[in-house]
């Protein structure tokens, strides 16, 4: 059915080309990651129309630049990514081909999300015998909600430039957002206090925002290096090292095999836990408030069997 | 600012000085074929690419071939700001028809170009000129690109003259199936000039001659692309599909045994070509391949040279085999080995050893 309508889709779009195209009322985000595209919508709600280009399940810094993305990056009106290097194999491409002048990098319609954030595991030494390190820093931001927090201020203003005539709707929405957030805050706090302390081993270096908020220490991870698969003598390596730093529970992210961190939870006879890592990547997290309630209930649920 | 190096062992049963495609007259700069034998340093490649002020861009590919000679792949700049989906290109750059055509020999998932690219488009069609492409503003992935150039090499003749040596038109659509699909397929037909341009080629006894050709070349190119990977996270595991079909005609004509008999006559010959083939990757880091292709070389009518040249029912065909490694996303290994019919006379069968790394700035690939 998909084929068939793909195919009159093909038929017919030259016909579409033709015919002058309704002017689009709402204002189209295009976000690279979840997350952002879940902020946006947050902030905001009927006025725009947001287009997600990728999933739960796909690793962020492995994407193609396919027709579709290209596609959908030469109609936004505003591109919503996380920037600090985090898709420099495939954004650049995706704004060459575009043809879209008003999303190019230092347009309002280019927006970064770790602009606007405090870097953690910014490398002192910038080389590729340390795997792939990203200059900015550590671009997986959206794990700690004080971040979340930051980037909707900033977005909000962003909204409000680009789209100026809708300003003071999007300026109540994101007053709106940054109240109900602040108090979910406080709870997922409150509720994540026992973790404090805890030590953990990380599958990718894909959860120090997550650590740094909660106080959680990492004591190992099982990539070798940042993007390197585990090897058999790493994973060893690692399980001796446990014994020495004992941890409570390891970490992975949904788009990850999860059978590095399964090995090590049946050896060192620790939790291994799925985290959603953003919107949609557990069914819990089904958008930003999900994401964290489903996050801080799945380590809380390690922390206690341990 | 970016480097790849790439090295090369090969070996093959028949002497790839004498490579040739049976049927199809090639000039003797052109790339056909695995090269020299043994060790040598494949294509190393350096490439600049920066913005130039908010409106434009620029890129350059600088490559250092083996035998210590340096060429300019490509060196354009590129408009950014025009909107609409419009871009403007200027400079040298390689033509986007088709879908090898302008990916870089370090992003091919073989060791080697497609018999019909080598037979029909010179290995990679380059040229200096203008491309203006346009992005439909649908939902479905419309891309039409129109170029001019002078026809700078095979199958155009650079040659001297105020208008356009090469015109091609590309029109490209894609888009996705479902989480874990996605395709691309487009048309595109690239018209070029040559004048008086050196073709080697057979006599009817078999000796080398030289002939020279003047007139139009004109090549369709069909291709399709379908990759697969599993909700679209190509980590693990995934597959891709992709093949082309190119349809040469020329038209003009030929100078036979230029120097020697130096006799004109007309020429036309239409050939064809095509291949397919197929990436799998198994594992994370490991990827298996396997190409198949087939040439068909035509009749061609030499008007008054007829019965001067070679004629043969021969059709060039190719099977390969890869095989690489890829520690990370910027080093690779591989292993190829083929059986290479294109020249009459029994099979070459090669063996690749490749490697290509990639240092400085994070490369991002195209579709």
């Amino acid at each position: 059915m998909i084929n068939r309508n793909k195919f009159h889709l093909m038929l017919s779009a030259p016909l579409v080309l033709l015919l002058a195209l309704p002017a689009h009322a709402a204002l189209r985000v295009f976000a690279c990651e979840p997350e952002w595209g879940s902020l946006a919508q947050e902030l905001g709600g009927k006025l725009v129309e947001v287009s997600v280009a990728t999933s739960a399940l796909q690793d962020p810094h492995q994407i193609q630049a396919k027709p579709s993305l290209i596609a959908r990056a030469r109609n936004a009106d505003l591109v919503v990514c996380t920037g600090a290097e985090l898709e420099i194999g495939w954004l650049p491409v995706l704004l060459q081909q575009s043809g879209n002048a008003k999303i190019q990098p230092g347009q309002p319609g280019n927006f970064a999300a770790a602009d606007v954030v405090r870097k953690l595991d910014v490398p002192m030494q910038l080389d590729r015998s340390q795997g792939d390190v990203h200059a900015a820093g550590n671009p997986h931001v959206q794990t700690d909600p004080r971040n979340i927090a930051q980037v909707a201020v900033a977005l909000g203003v962003r909204l409000q430039q680009v789209d100026p005539t809708h300003a003071a709707e999007y300026a109540k929405a994101q007053a709106d957002f940054a109240q109900r957030w602040q108090q979910a805050m406080n709870q997922w706090t409150t509720q994540a206090a026992p973790l404090r302390g805890a030590s953990v081993v990380s599958q990718h270096k894909a959860f120090v925002y997550l650590y740094d908020w909660l106080g959680l220490k990492e004591v190992a991870v099982l990539e070798p290096k940042p993007g390197v698969e585990p090897s058999a003598s790493h994973l060893q390596s690692v399980l001796s090292a446990l014994k020495a730093t004992p941890a409570c529970m390891v970490l992975y992210g949904a788009y990850q095999d999860s059978r590095p961190s399964d090995w090590l939870s049946k050896n060192a006879g620790i939790a291994a836990v799925k985290l959603p890592f953003t919107v949609g990547g557990t069914d819990g997290a089904k958008d930003l408030f999900g994401l964290f309630d489903d996050t801080v209930a799945r380590l809380l649920a390690a922390g206690v069997k341990q | 600012m970016s480097l790849i190096l790439s090295g090369l062992y090969a070996r093959t049963s028949r002497d790839p000085s004498k490579y040739a495609v049976t049927g199809f007259q090639l000039p003797a700069s052109a790339e056909a074929g695995p090269g020299t034998r043994g060790f040598s340093l494949a294509e190393s490649e350096l490439g600049f690419a920066a913005s130039i002020d908010p409106w434009l861009r620029g890129a350059a590919n600088i490559a250092l071939h083996p035998d210590d000679s340096v060429s300019v792949e490509e060196a354009y700049v590129q408009t950014t700001s025009l909107g609409s989906g419009l871009a403007l290109k200027a400079g040298r750059f390689f033509s986007a028809v088709g879908y090898l055509n302008s990916q870089h020999a370090h992003t091919w998932d073989f060791v080697d170009n497609p018999l019909a690219y080598q037979a029909m488009l010179g290995t990679q069609y380059g040229d200096d000129g203008v491309q203006l492409t346009w992005l439909a503003p649908t939902d479905q992935f419309i891309e039409i690109g129109l170029e001019l150039g002078r026809g700078r090499s095979f199958p155009g003749g650079d040659n001297s003259r105020n208008g356009a040596g090469m015109m091609a038109l590309a029109a490209h659509a894609g888009g996705d199936i479902g989480d874990s699909h996605s395709w691309r397929a487009g048309l595109s037909v690239l018209n070029a000039m040559a004048d008086d341009q050196e073709l080697l080629g057979l006599n009817a006894s078999g000796s080398s001659v030289t002939n020279a050709f003047s007139g139009r070349t004109r090549v369709w190119i069909a291709d399709a692309i379908w990759k697969w990977a599993p909700n679209g996270n190509a980590t693990r595991t995934s597959f891709k599909l992709q093949g082309e079909y190119l349809r040469s005609s020329r038209t003009g004509s030929l100078v036979y045994d230029v120097g020697n008999t130096d006799r004109a006559g007309a020429y036309r010959a239409e050939q064809s070509g095509w291949y397919v083939q197929g990436i799998y990757q198994f594992m994370p880091l490991w990827r298996v391949g396997l190409r198949a292709e087939r040439l068909d070389a035509g009749s061609p009518d030499y008007g008054l040279n007829a019965g001067l040249l070679a004629a043969s029912n021969y059709s060039p065909r190719k099977s390969s085999l890869m095989v690489d490694f890829n520690p990370s996303e910027f080093s690779r290994v591989r292993l190829q080995i083929a059986r290479d019919n294109a020249r009459q006379g029994g099979p070459d069968s090669q063996l690749f050893l490749q490697y290509q790394m990639s240092l400085g700035a994070h490369g991002a690939h195209s579709y």
